[in-house]
């Protein structure tokens, strides 16, 4: 049997691998470019204060949290609960940013479920979550003392996703100099 | 169930056009505007461009490049913009950069080893040449020539 | 009970299957004329076991049983009965018992047809397919089972995807399976050949019209489903390089190399170890087709609702299958010794550069089908690769395509020289230069140096196509050309006649987006749209609004479009797209959204040239295909083999 036959083979099996792989990734899921940039810029008023405006500037020297949600999104639903738990550990404050939503469909789903966040961010016309590289809702940021995103969580905050993934590195970079 | 409601939600979303009236200055600013929304990739939906798209997102971003291509910005910087946003996963046809070289180099690569394998193949074939080898010499010539190839291995 | 029976069936189709595989082989191999006996009768059994299934999953949706869960799933009580009847393919697990069904077919149909092979091969041909036949059987059952119950049953059943309640898709995918499937047929000839240690002509002899008929199919099945999203999808696009496109333009490119391969192996007895080898490569690319479109790994507009255990159980099968043929082929190939004598200049080296380019071609399609998978899978990076990069990678690969195909079909087997090759295309190069040039100049609005040289390469195949029919007409008139020589110009006019649909329309289709307003008109490409507003429509399953749009030319009336916008049951919305098709152009428009109050819509507007030549060119690739295959060569060397075997035996 000579060598060259066993190329055809060889190739083969190595395009199995791949494939073999690719069968545990998820194609939708993408990464975000921003993961250890300064967060994007806004400054948007809250749903509750027309008056107050927030920046992540003002947020700086802080470790904070900013989950996407909307009323009219199924699944922020089911990953309220685990981000009001998330709340109640005290460990970091939780930006809600309201996005493409009306005021009042978020108030009422606010009422129903309970308010866990710091202040709620309102971005109706959804540039912020452009900014931010939003692509589906939920989503949720990570940012450090010094304004870097350090993780983001695409699709509903899980119990697992809480405990092994935002908990241990919320905890550590409580931990960095601000 | 719930796996097939979530696939033909999503083929709801290709199932209709994305037909939008805009305004250009230019025929150049149109022809950049279509040029862009072709090549640019829908990050929600099930492999579309954001001209194809009806994904609110893709109305978003569509908006988006309009407003840039009418404020006069060029190819790259809106790109760029995209890029920074959503990584070089929207762009349909990926940068040359270290992790495309593969890419981009195959199909020469693959050309090049099809070429030389047919090359060597030709140049390997029996040839109808004026003076044929007699059964017995030519059956010499094949066992010299296995020889080599087994000394080679 | 009529589902319980059809599962029967599926299950009792497996068995017979594994039997059809392992009996047959073993025999073979050890002698057993009993075991070797098997293969036909079992053969036969399969075919009548799968159309009993697919008949009761059949009969399943036209009486909208909705206690079975895949009717529920893809039926409705409303939906036509000519979509209830295609709703059987509509989705995964029904379009996978088609499959298995069309390869039950396609090996009955190798019994049947397939006389003049030893009894021997035969039983290897039609074990190997049995064993394939057996993949897919324990696939359909195990993870896919359509006539899985829903208990308590419903009402009413979801209703079919809209897109696919068209008549198109229900000609498309039993079609595209036709030549997916078939390819299974060269490929189980030439593992059976390698397990005889026979590979000759004869065996080259024998594929030959099986490949073929498959890749008519294909052919035809590509086309249509191309044609589909042309008109149903609203886009006025015709190919996207999604995955899913991709995964059936391979295994088309490699079928196309392996036909013209195949040839030469046939005629000349050269090339058989690269031959069987793209045997081997055409059917993996099927197979590999199936894996990517059902199983999630990558994302694409037509993929079926995936489901990863899915996946993994078509890539063991893949494995296994491509695997071992390949390992076998290792062993066998090696001991292939070739002496055919043939010169550089000379029909055979053309094919051989024919089959490199297209091989050439395929690979890079798949490379940047799996590149992003690819890498993904090392932590490289998410990327995705689109239209551009295998427009970029593809157009340029065609160039000397188009060129070989004149050369090639002029050259003479085993030796010719460049100086009567150049004799026999000089008049035909020239008059491909001059009409090429001149063409976009003065048929289409602008010149375009793109245009030209589509144009100019267009022209070449088709005068160099000229020649050869004149060449083999010669003295005996056109009736004396023998069929697989009108096949093979046949097949070739086609590629020409596809060139120009697709250069004209890539370079000079206009589009816009426009608002129009009851009594407001637009003028595009000389076309003047008139938009007369629109009225609400009442449809089965479906209500929604038709437009009306009268087009003129300088004044004259050109038609009428009625261009659609359905909600369906489901809440999908659809574009019906109005259009007026024409040999040197297509006006398309559709509706997008309504806009204020005064009746307005966004309406889209296209004038698309020669589009289409795109699927003309198609067909006449396909006609030719049919040409060779019904050539009496293969008739008679049927019946002559029939008769010397039955002279023997008496």
């Amino acid at each position: 049997m000579k060598a060259r036959y066993l190329v055809p083979l060889a190739i083969f099996l190595v395009i199995v691998g791949f494939l073999a792989v690719g069968l545990k990734m998820d194609p939708k899921r993408v990464p975000s470019p921003l993961i250890g940039k300064p967060a994007p810029h806004f400054e948007l008023s809250t749903l509750y204060d027309p008056a107050e405006r927030i920046t992540p500037e003002k947020l700086r020297g802080k470790v904070w949290l900013l989950n996407v949600f909307a009323s009219w999104c199924v699944s922020c639903r089911a990953e309220h609960q685990v981000v009001s738990r998330f709340v109640q550990m005290g460990l970091a404050p939780v930006y809600g940013l309201n996005y493409k939503d009306e005021a009042r469909d978020a108030k009422e789903w606010l009422r129903e479920l309970g308010n866990p966040y710091e202040a709620v961010i309102v971005d109706p016309e959804g540039d912020t979550g452009i900014d931010w590289g939003v692509y589906g809702v939920p989503e949720t940021f990570v940012i450090d003392k010094k304004g870097i995103i350090r993780d983001k969580v695409i699709g509903p905050v899980t119990e697992e996703i809480l405990e092994n993934r935002l908990v241990p590195l919320v905890r550590k970079l409580k931990e960095e100099q601000g | 169930m719930r796996a097939i409601l979530f696939a033909l939600l999503l083929v709801s979303l290709a199932a209709s056009a994305a037909i939008e009236v805009h305004q250009f200055d230019d025929p150049a600013q149109e022809a950049l505007y279509k040029e862009l929304i072709a090549e640019l990739r829908c990050l929600v939906c099930q492999n579309q461009n954001l001209a194809d798209s009806n994904a609110d997102l893709a109305k978003d971003l569509r908006e988006k490049t309009y407003e840039m291509v009418k404020a006069g910005k060029d190819k790259e910087e809106i790109v760029d913009w995209m890029v920074n946003r959503y990584g070089d996963f929207v762009l349909y046809k990926p940068p040359v950069q270290r992790n495309t070289l593969l890419l981009w180099g195959g199909p020469f690569l693959i050309l090049l080893v099809g070429v030389l394998v047919l090359v060597r193949f030709i140049r390997r074939r029996p040839s109808t040449g004026d003076h044929l080898l007699s059964e017995e010499e030519r059956r010499k010539a094949e066992a010299l020539l296995q020889g080599q190839e087994e000394e080679r291995i | 009970m009529i589902p319980e029976i059809g599962h029967l069936a599926l299950i009792v189709a497996l068995v017979v299957a594994l039997v059809q595989g392992i009996f047959p082989i073993v025999g073979a191999y050890k002698g057993y004329a009993s075991w070797v006996a098997v293969s036909k009768p079992a053969a036969r059994l399969q075919f009548l076991l799968l159309l009993t299934s697919f008949a009761c999953l059949t009969w399943s949706f036209l009486q909208s049983d909705f206690s079975v869960l895949y009717v529920a799933e893809n039926s409705n009580t409303k939906l036509p009965q000519i979509f209830k009847f295609s709703a059987v393919w509509g989705a995964h697990e029904g379009s996978l018992l088609l499959w298995a069904l069309i390869l039950s077919a396609w090996t009955a149909a190798v019994t049947l047809f397939g006389r003049s092979l030893s009894p021997l091969m035969m039983a290897r041909v039609l074990g190997v397919l049995g064993l394939v036949a057996t993949g897919f059987l324990a696939f359909l059952i195990f993870t896919s089972n359509p006539f899985e119950r829903l208990l308590p049953a419903v009402a009413e059943g979801r209703d079919l995807n809209p897109l696919l309640q068209d008549i198109g898709l229900v000609m498309h995918p039993p079609m595209l399976y036709m030549g997916y499937v078939g390819f299974a047929i060269p490929f189980a000839f030439a593992i059976a050949a390698m397990l005889g240690g026979r590979l000759d002509a004869a065996w080259a002899r024998w594929s030959r019209p099986w490949t073929q008929a498959a890749w008519v199919f294909l052919t035809l099945g590509i086309a249509l489903g191309s044609w589909w999203a042309y008109y149903e999808l609203g886009w006025g696009g015709w190919w996207f390089w999604d995955p899913v496109e991709n995964a059936s333009f391979m295994p088309w490119l490699a079928g196309t190399a392996l036909m013209h391969s195949l040839a030469v192996t046939e005629k000349r007895g050269a090339f058989k170890a690269w031959t069987v080898l793209l045997a081997i490569f055409t059917f993996s690319l099927s197979l590999l087709g199936t894996f990517l479109v059902r199983s999630g790994v990558l994302t694409s507009v037509h993929a079926f609702a995936s489901d990863p255990s899915r996946g993994l159980f078509i890539l063991l099968f893949l494995a296994v299958v491509v695997g071992s043929s390949l390992a076998l082929y290792a062993a066998r190939a090696s001991k292939v010794r070739s002496h055919v004598r043939f010169e550089l200049v000379s029909r055979e080296t053309a094919l051989l550069l024919n089959n490199v380019i297209l091989v050439v071609t395929t690979v890079s399609i798949l490379l940047g089908t799996l590149y992003p998978l690819i890498i993904d899978a090392l932590g490289a990076g998410k990327i995705s690769v689109g239209p551009p990069y295998f427009n970029a990678v593809f157009i340029p690969l065609t160039i000397p395509l188009a060129i070989l195909i004149g050369v090639g079909t002029v050259a003479r087997w085993k030796r010719d020289s460049v100086a009567n090759i150049w004799a026999k295309v000089r008049l035909a190069f020239v008059a491909s230069l001059v009409f090429g040039l001149v063409f976009p100049a003065v048929a289409m609005a602008h010149f375009s140096w793109k245009a030209a040289l589509g144009m100019v390469l267009a022209f070449w195949v088709f005068f160099t196509t000229l020649r050869v029919i004149r060449d083999h007409a010669r003295g005996r008139g056109l009736g004396g050309l023998s069929l697989s020589q009108w096949g093979m110009a046949l097949g070739h006019i086609g590629v020409a006649v596809f060139i120009v649909g697709i250069t004209l329309t890539s370079l000079y289709s206009l589009e816009e987006d426009v608002r129009l307003a009851p009594g407001d008109h637009y003028g595009l490409g000389g076309y003047d749209f008139h938009f007369k507003g629109t009225t609400s429509i009442q449809g089965p399953n479906y209500q929604g609004a038709r437009g009306e749009v009268l087009i003129t030319r300088d004044g004259e009336p050109v038609t009428v479009l009625y261009p659609e916008k359905r909600n369906y049951l489901t809440g999908m919305p659809m574009t019906e797209a109005g259009i007026d098709a024409g040999l040197t152009r297509d006006l398309f428009v559709a509706l997008g959204e309504p806009l204020g109050e005064d009746g307005a819509w966004a309406v889209r507007i296209y004038v698309k040239p020669y589009v289409r030549w795109i699927w003309l060119g198609a067909l006449i690739m396909a006609l030719g295909g049919v040409c060779s295959l019904a050539d009496k060569r293969y008739r008679v060397l049927a019946r002559r083999e029939r008769e010397a075997l039955v002279g023997g035996v008496a």
